[in-house]
């Protein structure tokens, strides 16, 4: 298949999940069985990286402002914005390309290859429906929550960092993330994340769906899936970023 | 009745199955019998609707499966019950979960309902006290027995089998040949079997189907296929010595 085939086998791909499901108990059940795979399973991970990208940039941004002409607040004012702006929305869905990627890829995909999937579709269950709505509707419910919860680690874990080195004093700190606050760089941060939530889920399940062989092709399908998932996030994060703020 | 007329499937320049016609019936046990590549499992998958075929029909019981709808294409699939070669549990759902799948997405029945059919069924496939188990945790044979419990809780009108025997030690395959056709009896339905295994044609086979190189070669009972002297039936079927002997010693006892 050609890259164009792929685009176009993609959003016929997406005609199929966008159905009504076929009944509305089972996809509550699978709902909420998602929101915990996807997403509190996610919490771990996105409040460490939050947590120490956090501290990382303001640590960065205090050894670069050595002039005595420069006030310290800065560090604090450029944490928030980094953290707000890109590192929780983008730097934490390239995460999670790579972590629920993978795994909806791999799961999907060896449904494929045990004959899983067939086993729905000769019941008249439509296969994508049933397993990558539920999908979608759980990330585009919680990875907003996500990453909040990662702009405010990330914002603590500066100020812990400077505790922890002495580059700057709280008050400071304190005054930079109360500069200037700007709420609609929280609502662009939001919608980066919805778009970037579901191209993880459909790309990924793309990938897991059209599997065909055994191990080493759902092995392969996941890596080409987070290689993918990331090249579009990083795309789109240009063009949105473009849209949004230019 | 279940019937094939003049089925045609290509993939690419691979001309699959070659105008096969054939027909299967209520309470028999039908098997699909062929060397690797004669194009059985193109065959089953199109029975299945998971292949669409460039030529022919399919008629379940008089519907013209090309001919319907996909409203009435979904109904015929609630009438399919279908066993799988590697038996196509759900790994994440207990053995009564996968049994019991069918019947949450396609009744309106309540938990103790749904939970006393699952059991009748589990009990009916000789597997009791293996509900809270997962796939991972069952032996071949058990998963088999699931997966046929799984293919008849809706109670199907059609019931399709991919070499349900492959992997399993004689005995175990027997057991499960048996209760394959005693289910067909007890439901009077209609069954269609892919296998490879030669006992299991000694065994069940009220009909047999052999294909080769895409083409319906031969087909009979279990008893014509003793006295038939097509060659290439012969050349597959009693391909070993043990086979040979008992074909020699049921002419001569004849």
């Amino acid at each position: 298949m050609t890259n164009l085939e792929h685009i176009g086998a993609y959003f016929l791909m997406l005609k199929e999940v966008f159905k009504k499901p076929q009944k509305w108990k089972v996809f509550w059940e699978l709902l909420s069985r998602e929101i915990d795979d996807l997403g509190l399973k996610s919490l771990g991970i996105v409040a460490f990286i939050g947590f120490f990208v956090g501290g990382v940039v303001a640590i960065q941004t205090a050894l670069n402002v050595d002039s005595p002409f420069i006030p310290k607040y800065l560090i604090g004012f450029a944490t928030k914005r980094s953290m707000i702006l890109e590192f929780a929305p983008t730097f934490i869905s390239v995460i999670l390309a790579g972590k629920v990627g993978s795994y909806i890829t791999s799961s999907i995909g060896t449904m494929r290859v045990t004959e899983q999937i067939d086993a729905l579709e000769i019941m008249g269950i439509n296969s994508l429906n049933y397993l990558v709505l539920p999908k979608v509707v759980a990330v585009l419910f919680f990875y907003p929550i996500l990453v909040i919860l990662a702009m405010f680690l990330g914002i603590l874990g500066g100020w812990v960092a400077g505790i922890l080195t002495d580059l700057f004093f709280t008050e400071d700190y304190i005054t930079g993330i109360q500069l200037e606050f700007n709420p609609y760089f929280v609502k662009y941060a939001i919608i980066k994340t919805l778009v970037f939530a579901f191209v993880i889920v459909t790309v990924s399940a793309y990938h897991g769906h059209k599997v065909q062989g055994g191990a080493l092709e759902v092995g392969r399908a996941s890596t080409k899936a987070v290689v993918w998932t990331s090249v579009v996030i990083i795309l789109l994060n240009y063009f949105l970023t473009q849209m949004l703020l230019g | 009745m279940l019937e094939v007329k003049n089925l045609h499937k290509s993939f690419g320049e691979a001309h699959v199955l070659k105008g096969i016609s054939t027909s299967f019936e209520k309470g028999k046990t039908s098997l699909v019998i062929g060397q690797s590549g004669s194009g059985k499992t193109v065959f089953l998958k199109s029975l299945l609707g998971l292949h669409t075929p460039e030529e022919g029909e399919i008629s379940f019981d008089g519907r013209v499966f090309s001919k319907l709808n996909q409203h009435e294409k979904r109904q015929i699939r609630k009438e399919i019950g279908m066993v799988f070669q590697g038996s196509a549990l759900y790994d994440s759902m207990t053995v009564e979960e996968n049994v019991m799948f069918p019947l949450k997405m396609f009744t309106e029945d309540n938990k103790v309902q749904m939970l006393q059919r699952v059991n009748s069924v589990l009990e009916r496939v000789n597997l009791t006290h293996a509900n809270a188990k997962y796939p991972s945790e069952l032996s071949g044979g058990m998963k088999k027995r699931v997966a046929i419990a799984r293919a008849i809780v809706l109670n199907p009108k059609y019931l399709f089998c991919d070499e349900p025997n492959s992997g399993l030690d004689p005995q175990t395959a027997i057991l499960i040949d048996n209760l394959i056709r005693e289910i067909t009896r007890e439901y009077d339905i209609i069954t269609v079997i892919n296998t490879h295994d030669m006992n299991s044609v000694m065994e069940i086979g009220d009909k047999i189907v052999f294909l080769k190189d895409g083409v319906k070669a031969w087909e009979g009972t279990k008893e014509d296929i003793f006295r038939t002297d097509n060659e290439a039936v012969v050349n597959f079927v009693y391909s070993s010595k043990l086979y040979k002997k008992v074909r020699e010693a049921y002419l001569n006892d004849k």
